[in-house]
């Protein structure tokens, strides 16, 4: 929306209404400083700010506890576990966005994985040369073609642009984790998951920390790069200055 | 006349050791394997000591980065309207809190494996990407490549970026956000002060 209003003919129409458009001119400078990649940033910023709490007396306390209380092996061992199970549908994936070959390596990962990697606790199939990646629904839906649609920010599950939460909503709906019963297993199961990964990034927290000038932008930033590198299988073309 | 020729003599060698220059992916490994190996082998680094890594990264990898580069990189249009002035106090507090970044990161290294990928380079090329990955187990490998440029005194990296997350552009909007609100001479000020509470926060934790 506010794309169309380029800087120029915003400038352009104040002038002409300078004088008596205070409103107008109120939101023109709104709508030009407006960050035409993140169209819902206020939203964001206070969603980004609950997440903040929730991580700070709950999630990362019990992500810290974990990394703490879980010997080395059996932290490999769950972040083993619960790669492998996302395989097939990484396999899957790459079916859809035509790269056969890719799907062959995921599949071939798993069964290695799920026999001689004992239900997925080692990864085997790594030390044999099969390459681990990285699809989901998200990027299937942008090698198709479609667009980001705006960056949010979601308690919880954290930064997804809207094309990506609704990957996401997909992903998690055929999730065999998602899917296990009985119900307490399944919660327990997300639950480890969900610290297992939290755990993984708790080196990173002082990096981005000490980084950031405005951790919001920095976090949002990194996520769109990211996401980029993603959809592009870590070559992504160059963007000019 | 035989002071000249030796003095002739003398230029040229040094002009010959300076175009000897190592190819980009030697320089990368070699610098890698340098601070790697140190790390390796320093438990205070291993434990989180900034100050450590920081002096390390200043000592073998500064003199290898573009800093200039870096900063035009971070602020892109608004860095010709700076001054040469304001230019070189950004570059100064902008290497400044890139240093820290990446010793913070040197100091989560748990042994884990580099890998280079294959290198190819066009003849008379001066501009050019240098791949590597960061093998850890369980997890997919992270993708960690260099940007480097040619210039007089050898290639010179001007950004980096990890898992497709560039280390310098990431500060773009960042900047642009400070310079509409304060121009350049306030994201100058900002940066400078962030540093200075990191520099706070180093010192409490020494005392510790």
């Amino acid at each position: 929306m506010t794309k169309m209003l380029g800087g120029g003919e915003m400038s352009r129409c104040r002038r002409l209404l300078a004088g008596g458009a205070v409103v107008l001119f109120c939101c023109g400078v709104a709508l030009a400083e407006e960050n035409p990649r993140d169209p819902y940033e206020g939203f964001n910023r206070s969603m980004f700010a609950v997440n903040e709490v929730i991580d700070k007396y709950a999630t990362k306390p019990l992500a810290q506890v974990y990394d703490k209380a879980a010997p080395l092996p059996v932290k490999a061992g769950t972040s083993n576990f619960f790669g492998n199970v996302g395989d097939l549908w990484i396999g899957t994936n790459n079916a859809l966005q035509g790269k056969f070959g890719d799907a062959g390596i995921d599949i071939g990962r798993l069964l290695i994985n799920s026999t001689i990697g004992i239900f997925g606790l080692f990864d085997v199939a790594s030390e044999l040369g099969l390459e681990k990646h990285e699809e989901d629904f998200g990027q299937t839906m942008a090698v198709w073609g479609v667009g980001g649609g705006g960056y949010l920010f979601w308690p919880v599950i954290g930064p997804r642009t809207l094309r990506d939460t609704a990957g996401w909503v997909v992903d998690s709906y055929v999730d065999p984790v998602w899917r296990a019963r009985p119900t307490a297993s399944r919660n327990s199961m997300v639950t480890l998951r969900f610290v297992d990964i939290r755990a993984s990034l708790l080196p990173s927290d002082k990096v981005v920390d000490e980084a950031a000038l405005d951790k919001y932008a920095y976090i949002r930033d990194a996520y769109l790069q990211r996401r980029r590198n993603q959809i592009f299988d870590g070559r992504p073309p160059r963007l000019d200055d | 006349m035989m002071k000249k020729i030796v003095a002739f003599l003398f230029a040229t060698l040094i002009a010959a050791a300076v175009q000897a220059q190592e190819a980009p992916d030697v320089l990368i490994k070699q610098v890698t394997e340098d601070v790697l190996e140190i790390v390796r082998n320093d438990k205070d680094i291993q434990s989180g000591n900034t100050q450590k890594a920081i002096d390390l990264v200043d000592k073998k990898v500064l003199p290898h980065f573009n800093f200039p580069h870096m900063a035009a990189l971070a602020l892109g249009k608004d860095w010709r309207k700076a001054t040469p002035q304001q230019q070189q106090q950004l570059t100064a507090e902008f290497r400044t809190l890139l240093v820290r970044t990446y010793s913070n990161a040197l100091t989560g290294y748990k042994n884990q494996k580099i890998v280079y990928k294959p290198f190819k380079m066009n003849a008379g090329e001066t501009d050019v990407l240098v791949r590597t990955e960061v093998l850890q187990p369980g997890s997919k490998a992270v993708q960690l490549d260099y940007s480097l440029e040619k210039l007089e005194n050898g290639w010179k990296v001007y950004d980096m970026t990890v898992a497709g997350i560039s280390l310098v552009t990431n500060y773009r909007d960042q900047f642009a956000q400070e310079v509409r609100s304060g121009g350049i001479d306030g994201l100058i000020a900002t940066v400078a002060a962030k540093n200075k509470s990191l520099e706070v926060n180093l010192v409490k934790a020494e005392k510790k």
